[in-house]
C-alpha cells in the first residue's frame, strides 16, 4: 500500500471515486430538473456532520441519515400546493442555517468548518477512501441494476406505470443513491459544492452524446478529468483543492458550450449552402 | 377472456370525485372506445387500468401476466435528455437491432432508428410511441388521444394502423378520443363516459342514444353530422384536384 501512502494519490483515488459515481446520478438529476433538491440534500447535511460529532458517531454516518431525511421530506412535501423552488428555497437553508447554529453548540469538539463547506480532498485518509469507494460502488451498482426502470419513469411516470415498473420505488432508490453520494462527496468538494460536481460533468455531456448512457459515460469522463487537472492546479497554485476542480470542471462546460455552438452554426450554414 | 375490469370504481382528487361508480371491463381482441367531453374522467378510466392511480372504492382486476401497450396522451421528453428513436424503443426492455428494424419498419418510420425523438415531427413521433408499445406484444394496447396534434389524414392514417395491428397481432384496443367520426367506425364498443359512464354500445347504438347526444349535441353537431362532412371534403379535394 506504499502508493496510497502518497496524500495526493488519495486525494485523486477519493476523486475520481466520486467523479465516477456523481455522474450518471448526476445525469437524472438533470434529466429529472432536481438541480436544487440535490443542493437541498447537501446543505442538509451539515445538520448530519454538527449531529454525528455531537452523538461521536461517524460523519459519514450523520450525514447520510440527514441527507436521506432530507430527501425524502422534499420528495414527500412536493404536490402538497408549495411550488417545489419556494420548497426547496425554505428546506435547504434551513438546513444550512440549523446545521451551522447546531455546529456552535459543540464547544468541546474543535471542527474546521471550512474543511466541511468547501472540502478538504488533501486530508482523505485510507479509512476515507474505503467509504468513499464503498459509497461509489455501491451507488454504481444500484443505478446500473435499475438504469432501465429509472429511464422509462424519468420519461413519463405513467409509460412506467403501464410496463409494470413503479416510478415511486425509482424515485426512492434516486434519493437513496443521492444521499451516499452526498454523503461520500461532503470530503471531497464539501456541502456546498457538491450539487456542482453532479450536475456540470452532467450538463458537460450533453453537447455530445446521443444516448443517455453516453451522456453518462462522458460525464464520468469530464468529471475524472476534472479532478485530476483540479488537483494538479491546486498543487501548483495553492488554491483550494475543491473549488479548483469544480473551476475545471465548469471551464470543461464552457468548453463543450463553445464547441458546440460552433458546430451548431457551421451545420446550420452548410444546410443553408445545400438549399 | 377478460383482460381488465374494474368493478364499482371511484375515484376522488383532492375531494373531487373524478369518477362515480364505473363498472367497465375489456375482453381480447375487443376494440373498445371512451369518448366523453373535457373533464368528464377519461384519462382517469385509462389511468385505472394501467394502475398508475388506484381507485379510492371499488376494484380492479388484471389477468394475471397481463401486457398493456401504452400510448400516452403526451409525452413530453426534456431537451436534457438525449434519446434516439432505437434507444426508445430498447424502453424499459432491450430488443434486438433486427426486432427494433422490422418494428420500425411495420411503422413506417424505418428511416429514422439514429433521429434525436425530439426532433421528430408530430406524425412520426406518434408511430414511434405505436411501434414501442407493440414490441411487447400486448395483449391489450391503450391510446389516449393518440391522434392529438395531427391533422385528418394523420390521424386517419394512424387509426388504419391500429385496425392492421388489431387484425395482425389480435390484441384488444382501448382508446380515448374525441375524433368521434374516425373513432366510431373501427370500434366494436363505445363508452360515452361524463364522471360516470352515461351509455355504452355499438357505435350505432350509443350514436343516437339521447344521453350522447345531450352530451356532443345533435344534428349538424352531432358525430354523423361530422362523418359526413368528412365524405363531403374528401370529395371536395377529389373535384379541386384537377383544377388546381
Amino acid at each position: 500500500m506504499t502508493l496510497l501512502d502518497d496524500f495526493l494519490i488519495r486525494a485523486a483515488l477519493a476523486g475520481i471515486g466520486l467523479a465516477l459515481a456523481a455522474a450518471p446520478l448526476g445525469c437524472f438529476v438533470v434529466w429529472r430538473r432536481m438541480a436544487y433538491f440535490g443542493d437541498a440534500t447537501a446543505h442538509a447535511s451539515i445538520l448530519g456532520v454538527a449531529l454525528a460529532l455531537a452523538f461521536d458517531v461517524s460523519v459519514f454516518g450523520g450525514v447520510l441519515v440527514t441527507a436521506l431525511a432530507m430527501a425524502t421530506t422534499v420528495s414527500t412535501l412536493s404536490g402538497r400546493g408549495y411550488a417545489m423552488d419556494t420548497l426547496l428555497g425554505v428546506l435547504a437553508h434551513t438546513a444550512l442555517a440549523l446545521g451551522l447554529v447546531a455546529v456552535s453548540f459543540l464547544h468541546w469538539v474543535r471542527i474546521d468548518l471550512m474543511s466541511y463547506l468547501f472540502g478538504d480532498i488533501l486530508a482523505v485518509g485510507h479509512m476515507d477512501l474505503a467509504v468513499i469507494w464503498s459509497g461509489a460502488t455501491a451507488t454504481l451498482a444500484l443505478l446500473v441494476w435499475r438504469w432501465s426502470a429509472l429511464l422509462t419513469s424519468t420519461l413519463n411516470p405513467d409509460l412506467a406505470h403501464a410496463a409494470g415498473i413503479d416510478p415511486r420505488r425509482e424515485q426512492l432508490i434516486l434519493t437513496l443513491a443521492l444521499a451516499v453520494v452526498v454523503a461520500v462527496a461532503i470530503k471531497v468538494v464539501g456541502v456546498l459544492l457538491i450539487a456542482a460536481m453532479l450536475i456540470v460533468p452532467a450538463a458537460t455531456a450533453r453537447a455530445f452524446a446521443n444516448t443517455p448512457e453516453r451522456m453518462a459515460l462522458i460525464a464520468a469522463a469530464v468529471g475524472v478529468l476534472s479532478v485530476i487537472v483540479g488537483l494538479r492546479v491546486s498543487f501548483v497554485g495553492d488554491t483550494p483543492t475543491g473549488p479548483t476542480i469544480v473551476t475545471v470542471a465548469a471551464g470543461c462546460f464552457m468548453v463543450a458550450s463553445l464547441i458546440r455552438g460552433l458546430f451548431d452554426h457551421r451545420h446550420l450554414r452548410s444546410h443553408k449552402e445545400d438549399s | 377472456m377478460t383482460l381488465v375490469s374494474l368493478t364499482g370504481v371511484s375515484l376522488k382528487y383532492g375531494g373531487r370525485t373524478v369518477l362515480s361508480n364505473v363498472d367497465f371491463a375489456i375482453k381480447q381482441g375487443e376494440i373498445v372506445t371512451v369518448v366523453g367531453p373535457n373533464g368528464s374522467g377519461k384519462s382517469s378510466l385509462l389511468r385505472n387500468v394501467i394502475g398508475a392511480v388506484k381507485p379510492s372504492v371499488g376494484t380492479v382486476t388484471r389477468m394475471a401476466g397481463l401486457r398493456i401497450g401504452y400510448v400516452p396522451q403526451k409525452l413530453h421528453i426534456d431537451p436534457t435528455l438525449p434519446l434516439t428513436v432505437r434507444r426508445f424503443l430498447s424502453l424499459p426492455v432491450r430488443v434486438s437491432d433486427s426486432v427494433a428494424h422490422a418494428a420500425l419498419e411495420q411503422a413506417g418510420v424505418a428511416a429514422l432508428a439514429d433521429r434525436q425523438m425530439t426532433n421528430l415531427s408530430g406524425g412520426q413521433f406518434q408511430r414511434v410511441l405505436l411501434a414501442r408499445a407493440l414490441l411487447c406484444k400486448p395483449h391489450l394496447l391503450i391510446l389516449d388521444e393518440a391522434t392529438q396534434g395531427l391533422d385528418q389524414p394523420g390521424s386517419a392514417a394512424f387509426y388504419r394502423q391500429i385496425e392492421q395491428v388489431r387484425q395482425e397481432m389480435g390484441c384488444a384496443v382501448l382508446m380515448v378520443s374525441h375524433e368521434l367520426h374516425v373513432v366510431m367506425a373501427a370500434s366494436d364498443r363505445v363508452i360515452c363516459l361524463n364522471g360516470h359512464i352515461c351509455c355504452e354500445g355499438t357505435p350505432e347504438l350509443v350514436a343516437s342514444a339521447p344521453e350522447y347526444r345531450a352530451l356532443f349535441g345533435t344534428g349538424t353537431q352531432g358525430a354523423l353530422a361530422l362523418y359526413r362532412h368528412e365524405h363531403t371534403h374528401s370529395h371536395d379535394h377529389l373535384d379541386e384536384g384537377p383544377a388546381a
